[in-house]
């Protein structure tokens, strides 16, 4: 046969069946004991960096969102505070405005009532001054009229001397 | 207490290599010189030329002992089986004190012709008919260099294997682990994954096996002394077993669409169909067996040439001639440092595109692509 020709190429079956049994035990053994933990190992090590990376994304992303979240927040914050400055304006405008209305009335309640007794002294005053004038002229004409009827002289000083003695008001 | 239990197996496993290698010889040293004056000088009557092919053949061969350093030899173990059963007795009886071939009565007369175990008549011819009965499962040189490969590879991945498990997941990786973790990731990201697909995982340890065993034979292979010197990747042997491995893998993963393309290429003409299916049959064929010869063919290569370059010293018979012949041996053993990672790769590669081919899915019908960025 050809491969005679050259021993280099004429297998040994005793290499043959060692070479065999060598590989199947290394395959064997390793694939069991060393192969599986490590190929387990490396790509376990692997999905964990790949996880903890795709969580720092995602923790990146929600702090983003977060941070817009927070802006959005602080704005709408500002926002309310500013209408609520506006709102306390206006209230205390508003009361101002009433307390002042309100004075206003009372002021001039007040003054219409003042007035209205003024008004009403003042009537009373005058119904009084009235009412003595009244008397008066009825005491002065009957004064008067008794003296009227002595002398006639006499009567019109006394009347002068009367009239001079009334004071009106 | 797991682990414990593996370096207990270990340990024991070890100590049963050591014993199988017991039969380690320290020669008497005025003896052995004695000897080998007797050699050379036979062999300076016998033959003037130094045999080059003869010599770089016996590098790059098989052996049934392992030469250490000077005097020292590993005889290591023969084990054979034949017909009158299976026997078991070391390859010291195999030769005489000057370390030539001598005849062995055992269950049949066994002789080393060329490094390879024969059976011999009685009056010591070779006896063809019987060699071919015998099947020879003896511990050699190779096989001895697998079993080392075998047992650092078991050390150390079932080492980093528990670091794995002990260090969980969440610290980073240590000394032996950290220094194998990207080589595994390698493997993963730039063999399995561009070439299987989405269903890489269960190919892994395949792959892995493959890669390292080979990576750790190449790399032994270049060690000039002890636990390297042999040529086990460069063994077609050794290459044709993991080659039958991946044929049978990617064949037994070959799904409904890998044997239509085979058998029955649709959208073709029924005639260009018939034309296709031998070839196509044939390519399941070769795929593997250009696998076998590639890895082969490679380190072999560079084993040839790198000894070649040192033969040049003794053929030229100066020893002038190393200022260039061993600069030039160091830039080879370089190249051939990348080419062991190299050959590695692509066996790995290549394992993993036929893989990737068998189980790629073909979603819609009449897929008349040639699909050359797969192959």
């Amino acid at each position: 046969m050809f491969l005679e020709i050259n021993p280099l190429v004429l297998p040994d079956i005793g290499l043959v069946f060692w070479s065999t049994v060598a590989f199947l035990v290394l395959l064997f053994v390793l694939g069991k004991f060393a192969w599986k933990p490590i190929m387990q190992a490396i790509t376990e090590r692997e999905q964990g960096i790949e996880d903890a990376l795709s969580r720092a994304d995602k923790l990146k992303a929600d702090m983003s969102k977060m941070a817009s979240e927070n802006e959005a927040l602080m704005q709408k914050a500002r926002e309310e505070r500013a209408v609520m400055i506006k709102e306390a304006k206006e209230a205390s405008d508003k009361m101002i405005t009433e307390a002042k209305d309100k004075a206003k009335g009372e002021y001039d309640r007040i003054l219409s009532d003042a007035q209205q007794a003024i008004n009403q002294q003042k009537n009373a005053a005058l119904t009084e001054v009235k009412n003595q004038v009244g008397a008066l002229v009825i005491e002065v004409s009957e004064k008067i009229l008794r003296r009227e009827l002595s002398n006639k002289a006499e009567q019109e000083k006394y009347i002068k001397e009367l009239a001079s003695s009334v004071t009106l008001n | 207490m797991m682990q414990q239990s593996y370096k207990l197996l270990l340990t024991a496993a070890f100590s049963l290599f050591l014993i199988l290698f017991s039969g380690v010889s320290f020669a008497n040293d005025t003896t052995l010189n004695k000897a080998e004056e007797h050699i050379v000088s036979g062999k300076s009557e016998n033959k003037e030329e130094f045999n080059v092919t003869e010599t770089i053949l016996e590098h790059i061969g098989d052996d049934h002992s392992w030469h250490l350093w000077g005097h020292t030899t590993i005889h290591l173990p023969v084990i054979i089986y034949s017909d009158k059963g299976l026997e078991f007795f070391s390859s010291k009886n195999l030769v005489d004190e000057h370390h030539q071939p001598v005849v062995y009565a055992g269950k049949y007369n066994y002789k080393l012709f060329e490094n390879k175990l024969k059976v011999v008549k009685v009056d010591g011819t070779l006896d063809e008919e019987l060699t071919k009965k015998t099947w020879d499962f003896s511990i050699t040189k190779n096989v001895a260099s697998l079993l080392i490969t075998v047992f650092i590879l078991l050390f150390v991945f079932l080492r980093v294997g528990a670091a794995y498990k002990k260090r969980g997941v969440t610290s980073a990786p240590k000394g032996l682990q950290s220094f194998m973790e990207p080589i595994i990731l390698f493997v993963r990201d730039e063999v399995a994954i561009p070439t299987i697909g989405h269903k890489y995982a269960k190919y892994m340890p395949f792959l892995l096996t493959i890669f390292f065993l080979i990576l750790l034979n190449n790399f032994l292979g270049l060690i000039p002394f002890f636990p390297g010197g042999a040529n086990v990747s460069g063994n077609i042997a050794f290459t044709m077993t993991l080659a039958v491995c991946v044929f049978i893998v990617v064949n037994l993963s070959g799904n409904k669409s890998y044997w239509q393309h085979i058998f029955w290429m649709p959208g073709m003409h029924w005639s260009m169909k018939l034309f296709l299916a031998p070839i196509e049959l044939i390519g399941v064929f070769v795929k593997p067996i250009s696998l076998m010869i590639r890895l082969f063919a490679n380190i072999t290569a560079g084993h040839v040439l790198v000894l070649s370059l040192i033969c040049l010293i003794f053929i030229f018979k100066t020893v002038y001639a190393s200022a260039i012949a061993v600069p030039f041996a160091v830039f080879i053993s370089l190249i051939e440092l990348l080419v062991a990672f190299l050959q590695a790769f692509i066996f790995t590669m290549l394992t993993g595109m036929y893989i990737g081919m068998a189980t790629e899915e073909h979603h819609h019908t009449g897929d008349h692509d040639p699909h050359y960025n797969e192959a």
